[in-house]
């Protein structure tokens, strides 16, 4: 075997201090075995030791939530003795080093997540994040990510429903593929990950184990630089097929009492997963390595316990209840193997071709692993920018067709017309909209889903941008009438080594805290990707936001297109005109400094809760929250999804229209009232402090700001849809 | 009426279509791709999905599962089959229908609603539309672009076998409304007995006002 030294050990991803570490945990040099164990329980990805103890900051609890962060994924109450279990998860660096298998990959990933836990998957959503749409690797990436995501979820018949995609330059080097699942299960039958009961056996089931992956983790958690493309065998490659057979194998054997803990093998495959079930359980483990099923030919005990293999399962069965778990395997044609046992050893001892080739002491590699208080700086708000010269003769028509036609703002059914979005025939509002839903299978109530970021307002400070991500899924839960639960978040950022990136992580954490406390609204699961650099260039920071909501009663379920026309168009909440970091001045204009939107929690839970009881009194007819490009553009979207018109007023000069329409405040909402409901609302509204601004009304066919522009939906509905079939085309 | 839904490994609709059969009155058992003997039914549906993970061809290993044996000798006594999406794959690769099923056009996977014309309303899966009529039925797939020799396409039409076209939302077939490169526009066939039908889009997708639509309960409602 390799002599196992500092050398060696940074190579494996870990410090000198870390080495030491080891040997002083383990009172002896570790062998090669357990060093790769080390290196894979210690890097970034595994061991959260840059962010640690700032996620543990959040708030992670409400009336609604039955388990937080902690386990596969986190599980929240809907109700009737039913509950939705979801997470969101990055599978970035994989993604850009192989984009369909990385991004397949890192939906079979979050499947497994769900379905451990007693789950059947009903949903799925994704933020992907690109370069500049002209840098060269651009479009294979989109193609490739987009394909893999579709193969994977399209293949194992799980809807995918929502999601964003967006480019920026700053994505050329490291893309952003985070992945999100939910899934549904009855409350008394939620698996968890905590082993009991030493003696009982442990069973491998799913595929078998090969070579691909090995390091994967340790790869996601490095920068990158010219010679990432070698890193394509450490990129796992994914099965669907034998996902959906897992799948319902698991959930058929959950049916029975035979299980007494599962997790699935991700990151750090059968590392991982059988150190974090003893682990929870204050056991040992003990493992036969020459029992776990191999695809190759003598593959050694370090490939074993470090491949990332996909669709594979770890469980403790109670004891006696092998056959007739066995039986299900084999009647999907999975693999199940009995490859060990839990023990009172507290250790991870495994044994290959009858010799001792791991004795770690578990707690060693969870509770005694490295968790830094990396050094950061903190970011004050921006001074503010007067872009009255930018806008003084701005042409409202040329910047609202300018932004329509955006590649981050143009129409995505590109992209979501490759995905399955309507299997299980419960997807009640497709893609498009501020949130999907998805009926809960069989009832009447339905489970509102969206994934929101603006990176570009994170950049320029980043604890209002993530406020901002955490409020606007907030507002895209009610927009379709439904309550917001919690949320899961992926953050990604650049390398936590740098103050400068530290501190944008800091301080997204505690603006999202802040958000979270106002909105009643926790955190329940997440992931942390960090290193995503190329050669020192960083990413913007991204905290994505998944947002999850109870929708009551399906029949009330809100949409944004309109419904008629002379319908009154009116404006919720206040605009005060700022314009740094909108569409109209970042993209348009060029102009990327200064401070984005301010948010104000008071302000947002009030319109918010506002706009939750006009949707329940039946009061408006299309609903849609306020964000990129304004009031105009959001108008716009509201037109090409009905074909209906719209006529608006807005007075002043130019520039005063140009802030109106184009600003990006927050906590904002368009609807659309029938006249015989106006005075009732503006009543409401008076009594409740709450702004509303009636700026015109429906009409037929044409869109249409008085004085200042005309044109007939239609064209804006071309114009909206053409980027990404102009930028596909070759 | 009774029907039968065939669970491949990898199949995903049948769920789907098992909750449309009964929604209008047709009872339903599902049956496993590895029993060896049919339940007694009228009707065989082989569902939606990715039978195999959709390795080798699509449709193509389903096609030599045990229960095939079955449904062959089920179709030759006249019961009626009806393959959805995966299942129509399924019906051409055990060459119950005729023709094949190649990659669309555009070699994406395509998920969207688009409209149908009835061509033929004499069918056992079709009597309760009108002819000519336009449906609008979502599709889902990658492998939905029918291909057939030129002799053997004049014989679909002679026979009148060829039962839905992918048409314009006012009943026209052309070019721009061929979501996937089929030749003829073709959507849907029946065998030349009529008892065997294969089509891409789901009905079962389009059978739920919550849904966006019931066109597609007009095939359940054909099938009682």
């Amino acid at each position: 075997m390799q002599e196992v030294n500092q050398e060696l050990a940074i190579k494996h991803g870990l410090t000198a201090d870390e080495y030491n570490k080891i040997i002083k945990l383990m009172g002896r040099n570790p062998n090669l075995v357990e060093l790769g164990i080390f290196s894979a329980m210690w890097n970034e990805h595994c061991s959260y030791k840059s962010s640690r103890i700032w996620l543990q900051t959040l708030p992670t609890k409400n009336k609604y939530v039955i388990q937080g962060p902690g386990e596969n994924a986190g599980v929240v109450d809907f109700g009737d003795g039913d509950v939705v279990i979801f997470k969101i998860e990055s599978h970035n660096h994989p993604s850009y080093i192989e984009p369909y298998q990385g991004a397949a990959t890192g939906v079979g990933g979050i499947l497994r997540d769900v379905f451990t836990m007693g789950a059947r998957p009903v949903a799925n959503l994704n933020s992907i994040r690109f370069g500049s749409p002209n840098h060269e690797k651009t479009k294979y990436l989109l193609n490739g990510v987009v394909s893999g995501i579709g193969g994977y979820g399209n293949c194992i018949g799980v809807p995918t429903v929502g999601g964003e995609t967006e480019f920026d330059q700053c994505y050329n080097g490291n893309i952003l593929v985070n992945a999100m699942n939910i899934g549904v299960a009855k409350k008394n039958k939620v698996f968890y990950s905590i082993a009991s009961g030493v003696g009982n056996p442990v069973v491998y089931v799913g595929s078998k184990t090969g070579r691909d992956g090995i390091h994967g983790a340790t790869m996601a958690s490095a920068e990158f630089d010219e010679d990432s493309e070698s890193k394509k065998p450490t990129v796992q490659v994914g099965d669907p097929f034998t996902e959906k057979l897992l799948l319902e194998a698991c959930l058929e054997l959950m049916q029975k009492k035979s299980i007494v803990s599962i997790q699935d093998m991700g990151a750090a495959g059968l590392t991982s997963s059988s150190i974090e079930m003893a682990s929870k359980g204050d056991l040992g483990i003990k493992i036969n390595l020459n029992l776990i099923p191999c695809r190759e030919n003598n593959m050694t005990p370090y490939e074993i316990m470090l491949s990332e293999s996909q669709e594979r399962m770890l469980m403790v069965l109670k004891k006696g209840k092998e056959k007739e778990a066995r039986k299900i395997f084999e009647k999907w044609g999975l693999d199940f193997a009995i490859i060990g046992q839990l023990t009172n050893s507290k250790k991870l001892e495994l044994e290959f071709n009858k010799k001792n080739v791991c004795s770690i002491p578990i707690h060693s590699l969870g509770d005694n692993a490295p968790k830094y208080k990396r050094d950061f700086i903190t970011y004050s708000y921006p001074k503010a920018i007067n872009h009255d010269s930018d806008i003084e003769k701005l042409d409202i028509k040329d910047s609202l067709i300018k932004i329509l036609s955006h590649h981050n703002y143009s129409n995505k059914s590109w992209v979501w017309e490759q995905y399955d979005h309507m299997v299980m025939t419960d997807t009640i509002q497709k893609p498009g909209g501020d949130s999907a839903v998805v009926r809960y299978h069989g009832k009447n109530k339905g489970i509102a889903a969206t994934v929101d970021c603006v990176p570009r307002y994170c950049k320029a400070h980043p604890k209002s941008g993530a406020m901002q991500a955490v409020c606007e899924t907030w507002r895209n839960l009610i927009s379709v009438g439904a309550q917001p639960i919690a949320i899961t978040n992926c953050l990604n950022f650049g390398n936590p080594e740098k103050k400068e990136i530290m501190g944008q992580f800091v301080d997204s954490i505690n603006g999202m805290k802040e958000a979270c406390e106002a909105l009643n609204y926790p955190v329940i699961s997440g992931n942390v990707s960090l290193y995503n650099e190329t050669n020192g260039i960083a990413i913007y920071p991204t905290p994505t936001i998944g947002g999850v909501g109870l929708l009551k009663n399906i029949n009330n379920m809100m949409t944004f297109n309109f419904k008629n026309t002379e319908s009154i168009i009116a404006v919720i909440g206040e605009t005060s005109g700022h314009l740094s970091q909108s569409a109209l001045i970042y993209d348009v204009i060029g102009d990327k400094e200064g401070p984005p939107p301010q948010i104000n929690l008071k302000e947002e839970k009030k319109n918010g809760l506002f706009v939750s009881d006009l949707i329940k009194g039946k009061l408006v007819n299309a609903v849609h929250d306020i964000s990129h490009g304004g009031i105009i553009v959001t108008l716009a979207e509201m037109c090409i999804a009905s074909n209906i018109g719209a006529k608006i007023k807005v007075s002043g000069s130019n520039s005063d229209k140009i802030k109106y329409l184009f600003s990006e405040d927050q906590a904002r909402y368009l609807i659309e009232i029938s006249k015989k409901n106006l005075e009732k609302i503006k009543k409401t509204a008076s009594t409740k402090n709450i702004k509303i601004d009636i700026i015109g009304k429906t009409q037929s066919e044409i869109f249409e700001v008085e004085n200042d522009l005309k044109i007939s939906v239609k064209e804006l509905k071309t114009k909206n849809e053409s980027w990404f079939k102009n930028y596909n085309k070759n | 009426m009774k029907a039968s839904v065939i669970v491949f490994p990898g199949s995903n609709c049948d769920r789907d279509v098992k909750i449309s059969l009964e929604k209008f009155g047709i009872k339903t058992s599902m049956v496993w791709h590895a029993d060896a003997k049919l339940p007694k039914s009228d009707l065989v549906v082989l569902p939606g999905g990715f039978s195999y993970g959709d390795y080798l061809r699509c449709g193509s290993i389903a096609s030599k599962s045990r229960i095939m044996k079955e449904v062959i000798t089920h179709s030759k006594k006249g019961g009626l089959v009806m393959g959805i999406c995966n299942g129509f794959q399924v019906l051409v690769e055990s060459q119950l229908l005729p023709g094949v099923l190649i990659r669309n056009i555009n070699l994406k996977f395509i998920c969207k609603n688009i409209t149908v014309k009835v061509t033929n309303n004499k069918t056992n899966f079709t009597s309760k539309t009108s002819r000519n009529s336009v449906l609008e039925i979502p599709i889902a797939h990658n492998e939905g672009n029918y291909f057939a020799s030129k002799d053997l396409i004049d014989e679909l039409e002679d026979n009148n076998q060829i039962v839905l076209q992918y048409c314009d939302a006012a009943g026209n077939i052309t070019e721009q409304c061929n979501p996937n490169g089929s030749i003829k526009n073709i959507a849907g066939i029946v065998n030349k007995k009529g008892n065997v039908f294969g089509l891409m889009p789901h009905p079962e997708r389009a059978s739920d006002e919550l849904l966006g639509g019931m066109d597609g309960s007009l095939i359940f409602k054909s099938l009682k």
